[in-house]
């Protein structure tokens, strides 16, 4: 016992001695992968000499949890992420600090969203844009057509074929359900949601887990980030990616963290990601994400997709981001308890619903018609209307605000019986429909 | 059941009072505990007792967590998936752990280092590995629909959990069981056969019974781990369970939830009553027995044709096992591979690519799990000395509160260590930030591997001999230096490997506190290349790195068991008994 103790000693004074004699260095969290982070650490490293980019790779969660709990003796420089609630997050909870860049060129938004937070706390350097990605082998094999809308994916054909990350999971599929939400409004966008969602394989707890099942074949498609779609092109798997035609263009940030060890360090890293130098790096094939430089297309292969020239790349969809924010938590509970977690129940009202359609298209049938529209509407209903799901009281129950109300365990409760119950009785309804069609 | 038992008085215990050493001990162990696991702990996890606004104290959180239809039906999932798995992980272990020990088996050393592999499933990769071979599109389910029309669903729903988590979690049966009967003493089997016995029966009615203690350490684990386990479940997509439940809600961003923090606790309490309730099912029992050196059971010769039927069904189990290992080291070398039964090409590109980096991964890896497989072992057999050699008052304790930690999910350690460790100077910086706390977070969550098994081991001796060593005037200190440590060698080894394999492969905790690419070990460098479509190959070979690197090393412990074994056993070779059934 007391050898190993003294071993521990030896191997704790080691460390700290390296630790001591580290050149100039910036650290980053972020969650970028390697295939971003690597190119990007070496540019930057041969545009400021004498700097050492030290990474360090978490998950966007793990990497909040981390600054917040650091932050007495913060260690770290700069957050780097792609979900831009991410960093509301931090912002919230003044763990960002403000900076002004001096990278010009750049303008205030790319399709309907703003670039960089206008309060000077975070900054957009890449975007990206969701869409539906698909296994060709895969599609071959199980006789699926190529998908385009998103409405297509709602069509009985690609019944059990379809994944989606949790938006409570992922900041980006978060967006892009919220934008569907702003988009086609409360009701008729929680429909189609509903709907896409009654074909579901899968909902992943996390965002790389849509694309990685894509990849290997386990489900056709997949709703994902089109950077996700382009760079497994790139490597090399049977895969394609297209943007309906309302999508949403986000940005990826970088902000630098409260008491920044190495500022002029983080500041120069910042700088770098928004020079022409940072931009170009983007274009790289395993990287793959738009620029937020324009001036950067003119040096990107001809069929790159550029938010700046068309139109259809996310300037369709006006995106309220006060709205976004103020029930955020809430889209993101509903959509566990009346989908991730319901999906069984979910899909067994769907399935019954197609095959009532399929039932009615050989034989039509008004009662049974009328039944099935009633199947639909109860599957579509929502346990809270779009101005309870923004009221104090209902997300006060998320944020552990300091006045007494509901707790999210009695609202989530009541959201999942309410699902559960729905979707039996459109099951039933649908089920009745059939019969009557035959 | 019945039980042959060899000493009378059931319980028999050395000390009639606890001395100062053991006092010291204990007190050094409450404080290491105290200070690893229940402080951090216990700052992430008191939010379960607080009420929402007021911070005051309440159980309206586990009210809450009753009425949940959701979190009621996670928990039966949890049990009942608990309870299946350990029936598949006996059906799994206990044919290879029979052959191995009680017969004269060529190639045991390597059966059980191979046996031993499944355990150590790196994360994410191992889980593409399994859905590309046995998932819906995977080899399998791809063949068997070309050939025959049909899909055999191994990984869907709540069976699918059943059948990863027991192929993945058997070895902990199959070590502990393998220990247990190797230390079984020789005569007791003599006597049976002497008195008529033999065949199953006898091993059914002396053998088994005897390595009970071996056996329910092992299926407490297996039990314990997959109700705590949400690794495979999230693989399978299966999220009404209780461990992905807690993971999902404490790792969501912005939600101030306590119900996350209410499941662990659920989970840490219903973990630790699972261990209580097999001790109480072994209570008023006696498993030690006295002789040793002998060399424990028999070896039986086989029979050309059991060699055989022997041969069968190793190569059956195996095959089944390691699948997902062949799955894993054909990805590493797979070009693309999707959708399609085998991959389109193979190439070395993924091994090259890696091995820049993988040289400091390795090298942290084998620090840091070792490390911590040492911490373990020596407090797993210092806990187990104390609950069952002494009468200190509240030993148990030490025993229980070792055990919460494998309920306690990684993220939530990770989380409590940064937030006792890092307001901590050391030599101007925080003392989470250096490694050795890694070590110390992976050495409390794997401590329970060491500690049941060495508790097992500790239960099969009789308490006789060290009253004979002191009776001829040793110290207590002597007697274990020279009688209990080495009579518990194999227990220990056991916990050991055990320990120091799955550290090894230990991301959940890890993440949160690596702080540089120069302190991470293997699973780090592993989650940070499947994170994109083009770091899945090289991802799968570090994979493979990890499992080869600990392959070896259990390799090399049981080459020096056996020889162990063949040295004490030299002289006093056994009574072949041909013409038994094994």
């Amino acid at each position: 016992m007391l050898r190993m103790l003294a071993v521990l000693g030896l191997c704790l004074a080691s460390a700290t001695a390296v630790q001591a004699q580290a050149p100039a260095r910036v650290t980053v969290v972020t969650s970028f992968s390697k295939d971003v982070t690597d190119p990007v650490k070496k540019a930057f490293e041969q545009a400021v000499p004498g700097v050492t980019l030290e990474v360090q790779n978490r998950n966007t969660n793990a990497g909040v949890k981390y600054v917040e709990e650091t932050r007495a003796r913060n260690q770290v420089d700069l957050f780097w992420a792609s979900a831009p609630d991410a960093f509301e997050v931090l912002k919230g909870k003044g763990l960002l600090a403000k900076y002004q860049t001096k990278a010009t060129g750049i303008p205030d938004k790319i399709g309907a969203f703003p670039i960089n937070d206008p309060e000077g706390y975070y900054f957009g350097f890449a975007a990206s844009g969701y869409g539906i990605m698909w296994n060709t082998r895969y599609a071959r094999a199980n006789k699926l057509p190529d998908p385009k809308e998103w409405s297509d994916l709602a069509k009985p054909i690609y019944f059990d074929h379809v994944a989606i990350a949790a938006p409570s999971r992922s900041g980006t599929t978060h967006l892009t359900v919220e934008t569907l939400l702003q988009g086609e409004g409360w009701d008729k966008g929680w429909r189609t949601i509903k709907e896409m969602a009654g074909n579901f394989r899968q909902v992943t707890e996390r965002s790389f887990g849509v694309p990685e099942g894509v990849n290997s074949g386990q489900f056709g498609v997949g709703i994902v980030i089109d950077f996700f779609g382009f760079s497994a092109q790139a490597a090399g798997f049977p895969v394609k990616f297209v943007y309906p035609s309302v999508t949403t263009i986000v940005p990826a940030n970088v902000g630098i963290v409260t008491n920044a060890p190495n500022r002029a360090g983080a500041e120069a890293f910042i700088e770098f990601l928004l020079s022409d130098k940072g931009q170009e790096v983007l274009l790289e094939p395993a990287i793959r994400r738009l620029p937020v430089n324009p001036a950067t297309y003119a040096k990107a292969p001809a069929d790159y997709p550029n938010p700046f020239k068309d139109p259809s790349l996310g300037s369709r969809v006006k995106f309220d981001p006060d709205v976004s924010e103020k029930r955020s938590n809430v889209v993101d509970a509903l959509f566990d308890q009346l989908v991730t977690f319901q999906l069984a129940n979910l899909k067994a009202a769907t399935k019954a619903i197609h095959e009532a359609d399929a039932a009615l298209a050989k034989k039509d049938n008004a009662q049974a018609r009328a039944l099935v529209n009633e199947a639909r509407d109860l599957v579509a209903a929502m346990p809270v209307t779009a101005a309870e799901a923004a009221a104090p009281e209902t997300t006060g129950a998320f944020t552990g605000a300091k006045e007494k109300g509901s707790r999210q365990a009695e609202l989530e409760n009541r959201w999942a019986g309410f699902a559960r119950d729905h979707y039996a009785q459109a099951k039933a309804k649908a089920e009745e429909a059939t019969r009557l069609a035959k | 059941m019945t039980l042959a038992l060899p000493t009378a008085p059931a319980r028999a215990r050395s000390a009639s009072a606890a001395t100062p050493g053991q006092w010291a001990v204990a007190i050094a162990i409450a404080a290491f505990l105290l200070v690893a696991l229940v402080i951090p702990v216990g700052t992430v996890v008191y939010v379960a007792f607080t009420e929402k606004g007021t911070g005051d104290f309440t159980l309206v959180n586990f009210v809450d967590f009753a009425r949940t239809d959701l979190l009621v039906r996670s928990t039966w999932n949890s049990i009942w998936a608990a309870m299946m798995t350990v029936v598949l992980a006996t059906a799994l272990a206990l044919p290879l752990a029979v052959i191995t020990t009680r017969y004269d088996f060529r190639g045991a050393a390597l059966v059980q280092t191979l046996g031993f592999l499944p355990l150590i499933m790196p994360p994410f990769v191992g889980a593409v590995a399994m859905q590309l071979f046995f998932g819906r599109s995977g080899t399998i389910n791809l063949l068997l629909g070309d050939w025959f029309d049909v899909e055999i669903p191994f990984m869907e729903g709540i069976n699918g959990v059943v059948f990863v988590e027991g192929v993945h979690y058997f070895p902990f049966i199959l070590i502990n069981l393998s220990t247990a009967l190797r230390t079984i003493d020789r005569s007791m089997e003599e006597a049976a056969q002497n008195l008529g016995s033999s065949g199953l029966r006898l091993f059914r009615r002396i053998v088994f019974p005897l390595a009970m203690p071996g056996y329910v350490a092992g299926a407490s684990l297996v039990f314990v781990k997959v109700f705590d386990d949400l690794a495979t479940p999230l693989l399978l997509n299966v999220k009404d369970m209780l461990a992905p439940q807690a993971y999902l809600r404490i790792t969501s961003i912005g939600i101030a939830d306590p119900m996350g923090y209410v499941i662990s606790v659920v989970l840490v309490l219903l973990s630790v009553s699972a261990i209580v309730l097999s001790m109480l099912a072994m209570r008023g029992r006696d498993y030690a027995t006295v002789q040793r050196g002998g060399g424990g059971l028999a070896r039986r010769a086989l029979r050309p044709l059991e060699h055989l039927v022997a041969w069968g069904v190793v190569t059956l189990i195996l095959m089944l096992v390691l699948a997902p290992h062949a799955a894993l080291l054909m990805l590493s070398l797979a070009t693309v591979w999707s959708y399609s039964p085998l991959p389109d090409g193979f190439t070395l590109a993924h091994y090259a690519r890696v091995f820049g980096d993988s040289s400091v991964y390795i090298t942290n890896t084998l620090l840091y799990a070792s490390l911590a497989g040492l911490i373990d072992v020596v407090l797993g057999a210092a806990i187990a000395y104390l609950v069952l050699r002494t009468r200190l008052p509240g030993r148990q304790w030490l025993d229980w509160t070792a055990m919460a930690a494998v309920a306690v999910p990684g993220v939530v350690v990770g989380i409590g260590y940064l937030r006792t460790f890092y307001g901590i100077d050391v030599g101007g910086v925080p003392l989470a930030t250096l490694w050795i706390v890694i070590v110390l977070a992976l050495a409390v969550r794997r401590l329970p591997y060491a500690l049941r098994a060495c508790y097992a081991a500790l239960q099969q001796i009789s308490v006789s001999l060290e009253e004979a060593a002191e009776n001829l005037g040793a110290t207590k200190t002597r007697t274990i230096r020279r009688v209990v440590v080495p009579l518990i060698s194999g227990g220990m080894l056991a916990g050991f490997i055990s320990s120091f394999a799955t550290a090894s492969v230990e991301l959940a905790a890890t993440l949160m506190l690596v702080q540089s690419n120069s302190d991470a070990p293997l699973a780090y460098g592993l989650y940070v290349f499947m994170q994109s479509p083009a770091g899945r190959g090289p991802g799968a070979a570090l994979g493979v790195i990890a499992v080869v690197l600990v392959a070896i090393c259990t390799f090399l412990s049981h080459l020096v068991v056996e020889r162990q074994h063949r040295r004490q056993s030299r002289g006093a070779a056994g009574p072949a008994v041909p013409g038994a059934t094994g």
